[in-house]
This record gives C-alpha cells, sequence and structure tokens, in this order.
C-alpha cells in the first residue's frame, strides 16, 4: 500500500430512515485503496457492500440513506459535504462505475454512441468527431469486435456479455482514477464472466487505473485482487492482502466463507431401479411470425432434439449458458408448457394430457425455481403457501393434519415451523429457498425439477443448499433434475450430465465421468471458465 | 411484528430493500404457552398494511376527510330521523305510534277519511294537542317532498333567518302568519315550496349511495374482465381489447339521454344505464396487473402445483391488482357522483320529485334570483367531491411503495 491513498475510506457509517426507525447499512467501516491497486469487498448479500460503494460515488437515495459517521477521502479531498453540482463532476470522470445488471444500466432507447458521447461531452467537452474516435478507441479497449460498426447499436442488439462490455467503455472512457464495479459478472455465464474479469485485469493494469470490486464470489477475488475486505453485517470483520487472507483466514467468518465450497456428495447410480422420466426427441420450438397474416416463417428452437432417461434416485445435472434452454427443458417435462416428442412418466404418457387431466401426477412431480423472492407470493403466510399443494391434491384432509405436515415439511428443509405463520419478505434469501423446498416435498412427489435453485443465494448458503438437498434424496428417495450454470454446485449433486447449448445436447454421459474427460470442445471451455476462470479456448469454439 | 425484519416490509420498493437489508434470521420467535406457534387471531394488520395504514394517516387532509365524509354519509343514512314530515314518535292516548315506520290512518287521530295521516294538518295537530299527546319531530320537520304550507313569500322563499322586517310584514299582510310563527326553513325553499335542507339531506345520500353501488359493481365487473384478459392473454385479450375499444368510443352522454327518455328513469335503470359504460374503466389497470403477473414464478409454481386458473386469479393475482383498484376507487366514486348530477341536471336523471343535488342545480340556474338555492347545490358538491378526492390522494400516498413520511 502506497504511503498516499488514492481513496480513504474513514468510520464511514451508513443509516435509512423508515418512518420514524432507523436502520444501519454499514457500520464504521474503513479501508484504503493505492493507486493502481484492486481492492475487493467480499460478503453475503446483505452485508452492506454495495451500500459502501454507492457511498464513494453519493449514489444512495438521500435524504432516506444519510452518514452518521466518517469521511471518504479521494485524493485528499473529502467527498461527502460536496454539494450534488461538485459531486457530478466527480462522477463519470474521476471515479466511475459499472453495475450488476447490463441490461438495465444501458438506456434501452439510445444507441451506443449517444451514451458513451455523453460522458465525454458532459466531462470533456468532446463532440462529434473527436468524440466519435475517442467512443472507438475505448470500446476498441473494451475488446467489442468492429466497434466502427457497432456504434449505432441498440443496447437489445447486444449480448449480455458484450452489453457489460459497453458498460465499461463508458466507465473507462474518461479515464478514470478509480473504477468501481458493483458485481459486474454475477448476471452473465461462466465464460463471458471468465472474460469480463480478464478485461478488467488487462485494463487495470494496461492504465493504471485503482478499482474497487464488489463480489461475493471468492474465486474471483483470487483472480483479480491485491487486497480484500471481508463484510458481514456492515461491517469490515477482516482485511488485508489476498494472499493472506486466503491462507490463513483470522475471522471466523471468513474461514465459513472459505469452506464455503459444496461437497460433493452425488447421488450413485441406481441401474435396478425403474425408469422414472424418458423423453424421447423432445422438441419446444417457438413459432417466429412475420406480416400482416402472422406467417410462421421460422422457428426459435428452445429445446431441439433432447432425450432423456432418468432413474429412480438419481440426479440428472443440466448445464448450459443462459439462452441454452436449461429451463425450457425442465417446463416442458413438467408440462409447464407445449412441447413434442414422448414424454414418459413413471410408466405414463403425459403427452397430450389436458390441465386436470395432469393433476394427478403433479404430486408426483414438483419444482423449485431460482428467484426465491419471485416464486413465493408475498400475500400468503408460509403456511399458506405451502398448503396449497395439499389443498389440491388431498382436499379431504383435515385442517389438523394439513398443517401437520405443513409442520414436518418445514423440520424437514431445516426451518423453525413456528415461523409458518409470518409472511415471505421476514426470511433471507436463503430461508426463502427453504420454503420453496418445502412447498414442493410437502406433497411427497418422487420426481423434483430444481431450476437454478442456488443461483440466486451467496455462496455460504449455496453449500447449505446442496446438503439440504442431498440429505432429503436419500431421505425420501427423490429424483433430482439440477438445472444450473453453475458447475461447483452440478459436480456436487449429479449422477448424470447434461451439457446443453442452443436448445441442443453437447454432451451427455455420466456426471464424474464427463467432469473428468470432457469431450467436447465446448464442454471442456465450460469447465476451464467455471473452475479456473479460464478464458482460454472459448474463442475458437465459437459457433 | 418483528423489528428486525427492518426494511424489508415494503416489497414493493425493490430498491430500498437491496440497498438496506440486512440479512435478517428470524430466530425462535417468543412462542406461545404451550411452546407452539399460535396462528394470529382475529385479523391482525399485515406489516405491509400497518404501513399502508400510517401512510393514509399521515395525510392529514386525506384522512379528516375521510372522518368527515363517512360521519356525513351515517348521518344521511338517518335521513328520516332528521328531515322528516312524520314524528318519530307519538304518544296519546295510552297508545304508542311509531310514524317514521310505519303508516298510520288517520282515524286513529280523529279524522274520518281513512286516508294516511298528515301528521302537518292542523286538525290533526290541534287533535293531538287538545290530549297532550307527547310528540318526538326530527329537528326538520319536512321531508324531501313536503311542501311547505306557509311560506313568507311566493316560492321559492328566502332560508328563514334571512327574512328581512318587510318579508315579515308581506308574509303578515298575506295571512301566512308572522315571523315569528313561520316553520323554519333553514336554507329556504325551492320554486315548488320544498325544503332545502331536507332535499340536501336526501340528495347528498342518493347521490352516495347511487355513486357507491354504481363504484362496487362496476369495479367487480371491471376487474373480473380485466382479470381474464390478462390471465388468458392470446385472442381472448385481443377480441376482448377490440370490443372495448368500439364499445367506449360510443357516445355515451348522447345514448344515456335517449335511453332515459325511453325508458322510465328511476334509481336502478340509471344504475343499469351507467353501468353499461363505468364498468371499462378498471379493465385496463387490471389487465396490466394480470398481465404483468401471470409471468411472475409464484405462479409458474402454483400452476406445477396443480392449482386451477380460478384459484390462482383469485387468490395470487387479485391481491396484485387491488392495490392499483383501490387508488383508483376513490376516483372513480366521485365521478359516478358527478355523472348522477349532471343527467338530473339535465333532467334525465332521477325520476320528478325525488331529492337530487343536479336538479337542485337546475333550479339555482332557473331562479338566480334565489342564490340560496345555487349556493347550497354548488357548495354541498364541491365539498362532496374535494372530500373525495382528498380521500383518494391519501389512499394513493398510501399504497405509494416509495413515500415515507419523516
Amino acid at each position: 500500500m502506497s504511503a498516499d491513498p488514492l481513496l480513504s475510506v474513514r468510520d464511514l457509517s451508513v443509516a435509512f430512515r423508515h418512518g420514524t426507525r432507523e436502520t444501519l447499512a454499514v457500520d464504521r467501516v474503513s479501508f484504503e485503496i493505492g493507486k493502481g491497486e484492486t481492492v475487493a469487498l467480499v460478503g453475503e448479500s446483505g452485508s452492506g457492500k454495495s451500500v459502501t460503494a454507492l457511498s464513494i460515488l453519493k449514489l444512495l437515495p438521500y435524504p432516506t440513506a444519510h452518514h452518521p459517521s466518517g469521511s471518504i477521502l479521494f485524493k485528499d479531498r473529502d467527498l461527502l459535504p460536496l454539494s450534488e453540482r461538485d459531486m457530478q463532476r466527480v462522477r463519470g470522470d474521476d471515479i466511475t462505475i459499472i453495475f450488476q445488471e447490463p441490461l438495465s444500466s444501458l438506456n434501452p432507447v439510445h444507441t451506443i454512441e449517444k451514451q458513451i458521447g455523453e460522458v465525454l461531452l458532459l466531462h470533456r467537452g468532446l463532440a462529434g468527431a473527436a468524440a466519435r474516435a475517442r467512443t472507438i478507441e475505448v470500446l476498441n479497449q473494451v475488446g467489442i469486435p468492429d466497434p466502427q460498426s457497432r456504434l449505432k447499436s441498440y443496447p437489445h442488439q447486444l449480448s449480455g456479455g458484450q452489453r457489460q462490455r459497453v458498460m465499461i467503455a463508458m466507465a473507462l472512457a474518461n479515464e478514470p482514477d478509480l473504477l468501481v464495479a458493483d458485481e459486474p459478472t454475477t448476471a452473465l455465464d461462466v465464460t463471458v464472466q471468465a472474460q469480463i474479469i480478464t478485461l478488467l485485469n488487462d485494463l487495470q493494469k494496461r492504465l493504471g487505473m485503482s478499482l474497487l470490486f464488489i463480489t461475493h464470489d471468492l474465486g474471483i477475488v483470487r483472480k483479480i485482487a491485491q487486497r480484500v475486505c471481508v463484510m458481514k453485517q456492515g461491517r469490515i470483520v477482516e482485511q488485508g492482502g489476498v494472499d493472506g487472507i486466503f491462507t490463513a483466514p483470522a475471522h471466523p467468518y471468513t474461514r465459513a466463507l472459505l469452506a464455503a465450497e459444496p461437497k460433493p456428495d452425488p447421488a450413485p447410480h441406481q441401474p435396478g431401479a425403474p425408469m422414472l422420466l424418458e423423453a424421447t426427441d423432445l422438441k419446444v420450438w417457438f413459432p417466429i411470425r412475420r406480416g400482416v397474416l402472422r406467417k410462421t416463417v421460422g422457428h426459435v428452437r428452445a429445446v431441439d432434439g433432447v432425450n432423456i432417461a432418468l432413474r429412480k434416485g438419481e440426479t440428472l445435472g443440466v448445464v448450459g449458458e443462459s439462452g441454452s434452454g436449461k429451463t425450457t427443458l425442465g417446463l416442458a417435462l413438467l408440462r409447464l408448457i407445449s412441447s413434442e416428442g414422448p414424454i414418459v412418466f413413471m410408466g405414463n404418457k403425459l403427452q397430450g394430457l389436458r390441465f386436470k387431466q395432469m393433476r394427478p401426477f403433479r404430486r408426483d412431480m414438483q419444482i423449485v425455481f431460482q428467484d426465491p423472492y419471485g416464486s413465493l407470493s408475498p400475500r400468503l403466510s408460509v403456511a399458506d403457501i405451502i398448503k396449497e399443494g395439499l389443498r389440491v391434491h388431498h382436499p379431504e384432509l383435515p385442517e389438523r393434519d394439513r398443517d401437520a405436515r405443513v409442520v414436518q415439511a418445514l423440520g424437514d428443509v431445516g426451518l423453525d415451523p413456528n415461523t409458518r405463520f409470518r409472511f415471505p419478505h421476514e426470511f433471507s434469501g436463503g430461508q426463502r429457498q427453504r420454503i420453496a423446498v418445502a412447498r414442493a416435498i410437502v406433497l411427497e412427489p418422487t420426481f423434483v425439477v430444481l431450476d437454478e435453485p442456488t443461483s440466486a443465494l451467496d455462496m455460504l448458503i449455496q453449500s447449505q443448499m446442496v446438503e439440504l438437498f442431498c440429505d432429503l434424496q436419500r431421505r425420501h428417495n427423490l429424483t433430482y433434475l439440477f438445472i444450473s450454470h453453475d458447475l461447483r454446485v452440478v459436480a456436487a449433486l449429479a449422477t448424470k450430465l447434461l451439457v446443453m447449448r442452443a436448445g441442443k445436447v453437447v454432451e451427455s454421459g455420466d456426471a464424474a465421468e464427463l467432469f473428468r474427460s470432457p469431450k467436447s470442445d465446448y464442454t471442456r471451455a465450460l469447465f476451464a471458465a467455471a473452475f479456473n476462470l479460464d478464458t482460454v479456448s472459448t474463442e475458437t469454439i465459437a459457433p | 411484528m418483528d423489528e428486525r425484519t427492518g426494511g424489508r416490509e415494503d416489497i414493493e420498493a425493490p430498491l430500498d430493500v437491496r440497498l438496506t437489508a440486512p440479512e435478517l434470521t428470524p430466530g425462535i420467535e417468543p412462542a406461545g404457552p404451550l411452546g407452539l406457534a399460535v396462528p394470529p387471531k382475529g385479523y391482525e394488520f399485515s406489516p405491509i398494511n400497518a404501513r399502508r395504514w400510517r401512510n393514509f394517516r399521515a395525510n392529514r387532509r386525506g384522512y379528516w376527510s375521510l372522518w368527515i365524509f363517512l360521519v356525513l354519509f351515517v348521518i344521511s343514512l338517518f335521513a328520516e330521523f332528521i328531515a322528516n314530515d312524520k314524528p318519530i314518535f307519538i304518544h296519546v292516548d295510552g297508545k304508542n305510534y311509531f310514524p317514521v315506520f310505519m303508516t298510520y290512518p288517520d282515524t286513529d287521530f280523529g279524522d274520518v277519511f281513512g286516508t294516511p295521516a298528515d301528521y302537518l294538518d292542523p286538525h290533526l295537530q290541534k287533535y293531538l294537542a287538545d290530549r297532550h299527546a307527547f310528540t318526538i319531530w326530527p329537528p326538520i320537520p319536512f321531508s324531501y317532498n313536503t311542501i311547505v304550507s306557509r311560506p313568507p313569500s311566493p316560492f321559492p322563499s328566502k332560508p328563514t333567518w334571512l327574512l328581512s322586517k318587510k318579508d315579515c310584514e308581506f308574509a303578515a299582510r298575506n295571512g301566512y302568519g308572522k315571523c315569528g310563527t313561520l316553520q323554519y326553513n333553514w336554507l329556504g325553499t325551492d320554486d315548488v315550496g320544498r325544503d332545502v335542507l331536507a332535499r340536501l339531506i336526501y340528495g347528498f345520500r342518493i347521490s352516495v349511495l347511487f355513486g357507491l353501488i354504481l363504484t362496487v359493481i362496476s369495479s367487480i365487473i371491471g376487474v373480473a374482465a380485466g382479470a381474464v384478459q390478462g390471465y388468458f392473454g392470446g385472442w381472448t385479450d385481443l377480441l376482448f381489447q377490440r370490443f372495448i375499444e368500439i364499445w367506449t368510443s360510443v357516445p355515451e352522454l348522447y345514448l344515456l339521454l335517449i335511453i332515459s327518455s325511453v325508458l322510465v328513469p328511476g334509481f336502478f335503470v340509471l344504475l343499469g344505464i351507467l353501468l353499461l359504460f363505468s364498468w371499462t374503466r378498471l379493465v385496463g389497470l387490471v389487465r396490466a396487473e394480470f398481465l404483468r403477473g401471470r409471468n411472475f414464478e409464484y405462479i409458474m409454481a402454483a400452476r406445477a402445483l396443480g392449482v386451477s386458473n380460478a384459484v390462482i386469479m383469485f387468490r395470487h393475482l387479485l391481491p396484485n391488482a387491488m392495490v392499483a383498484t383501490l387508488t383508483f376507487l376513490p376516483f372513480i366514486m366521485s365521478s359516478s357522483v358527478m355523472t348522477l348530477t349532471a343527467l338530473d341536471f339535465l333532467g334525465f336523471g332521477l325520476p320528478p320529485g325525488s331529492a337530487s343535488l343536479g336538479e337542485l342545480l337546475a333550479q339555482g340556474k332557473a331562479n338566480v334570483q334565489a342564490p340560496w338555492l345555487g349556493l347550497t347545490g354548488f357548495l354541498s358538491l364541491a365539498i362532496m367531491l374535494s372530500l373525495l378526492i382528498f380521500v383518494g390522494e391519501a389512499v394513493r400516498d398510501a399504497f405509494d411503495p416509495r413515500k415515507t413520511f419523516a
């Protein structure tokens, strides 16, 4: 650390007013960032890392938010007392930020050129040809191919990774001294994530800027940062060099975080078990209609000729990047969207059954969704949410027994049954996901589709959830279809593996075997990105 | 509710939640006497609703407007006990009579015709006075259709407290009696000699009731239609939307005028006619909410459980749409009241003779020399509609997830 740091945050606190109540989100946090240094802020969601970052740029919803204590010294100038006008001069010029969601942080109605040009115009007064030249230059820097032709593109015409690159280009346009990256890769696919990390690393070295990197993923930290601050409940519990923290973590929370890798414990093969689910040449094609007569001119092949054979008690992992049709496959197997091709579930042909005819099977096939915030109705109590399926499938059950089964299910997923009269918003993300699991298993299904059930959760919670899934599978002899883009989690659970890309199966087979020696280039690139954050062969396997 | 819920209660303010929510861990809550959690007894505000109620009350103007409006409405519901040409209670010759509730023949009070008793008839009053009857009159001894028998001047006559000495002498000359003995008309009479205050009370009641019923029924129809459209989407939605577009382009007022000149206009006929058009107002709103909501994961989860469409719509989606609907209700109600008033004003509304604010306004327009008619009509309407709008604003504040009050 240099003697004269670029940014020095001292005793910073952030509090939010809610009516008469105050919530302290950040509690006396101090850290420094030297010139050309990368500092990572790590912590679970709600630990105050984003709030800390946003307060450096004073982007919090003032006056709801306020700072009871502290100072933020940037180049020896305190930013906190600055007026909004002065602050605007700092933002986008000296300090810039990139956000997690590249789709919502770009304005959909303006072209790339206009959005980058705006930053240049505001802070440097560049316009016209000069601005265009600089725009092309930064687009080049962030690795957008053929930037000239991309200038007139709108955000929706770019892929997620390209959008994030454009965001980075905007942030770099004025050569900032400090770049704040607020989970810039969380919303991206593993391969793209690896590319963006490499890009940031590269740019930071080349331009000599400082980087404040916020993430919950320790793997990324190891890859990019020199120093780490571990945050928990608004405080920095430990900070220091990356090597020190990873080899000898002092704080118990850091140790827990580091140990949070999901333990591999896949369900064994069940060669003798009855075939539970079989699908042959399953297709989900969405028609593309054009013209006045809405003639079908083609199809989006979301799922294209997938074969599945799953025995009772096994887990089939489905991996692939976003848009590869994983979720569509899951929904099609449960007949929640229409598809073609026979689906045989416990010897019954499901294809062609009407909604009412499907109902008896619904008891045996359940689904847990990705987003624990979206998948629970906010207006029903936990007990009502879990009871819903019982009402449909066991209408004869007296209320007492129903309640008993809710208590049982909550116990199964490791929640205190006494909390069942509360509402979902009173629970954390991990707890909500447990409620969603309870809703699925209360019907005692044989087959559960787990659609990215851990993606929205923190690392620590993720590994707990994986343990829960293993435990439930063993106790209730469940069969899983586990959909995820997170290969580490899949590796921990899957008996068999299905790698999907653009609706097609790239590779399938025994999971352990596949992880050891992937056959196709795509699978190999996917694994490299996921396990080592490497980008090696990704460019060569472009479709 | 648990303090630890922190900033999570406003689930509709994702920004705030994301920034502030500390990862909470609802541990074991204080258990019931047997160590088991007990379901909340009776109706308890959920934290969201408690917050909404706080926000509603924080809008002082709307809060007090609601109270004033409710008090006025409840009072007007008992209009028969406040303004009536029948006594509430008569005790005469050892018998009890309740003329407010029952119609007695005048043979009960010494007359011979057998027609319903007219309690303002001097003969009957003399009969009662001779027998030292105990009588309780409503504070205003006129109903909405009672014609004042001894006005101080030709109709419309002034409010009694405005009468000058000259008016009194005029009344006395014409044999109506001295000023002190006149019947008291707080707001004067209209041009057929009916007490304006009595008509105002009955008119207020019918306006509010009409508005309330119209609002409730048209909301139910509108929400149902919007729900079906939004939930099923596709062709249902497309056809329904085009139908509504055509339907709403029908010139409403002209059609109303035509229909109400063919059908005998009465309370329920008018209600039906207005309903034909007013139900479309909420459809778009509810449709949008359902379109948005049907893609929520918890709807998908419910479908995966095999829950039927009707239950999904009612249990899962309707509560989402209710926020938008409730926010709109006071405004729909005030416009319903306005529509009725406008029709009455034009003479196409409630049947002649019934108490209505629109008719009062029309009278005020026809009798500019009697400003108490127009002023009363104007002020009562203005106050009623303002109260409703203020309540509506407070409701809007209450449901606004981003609104915070210190």
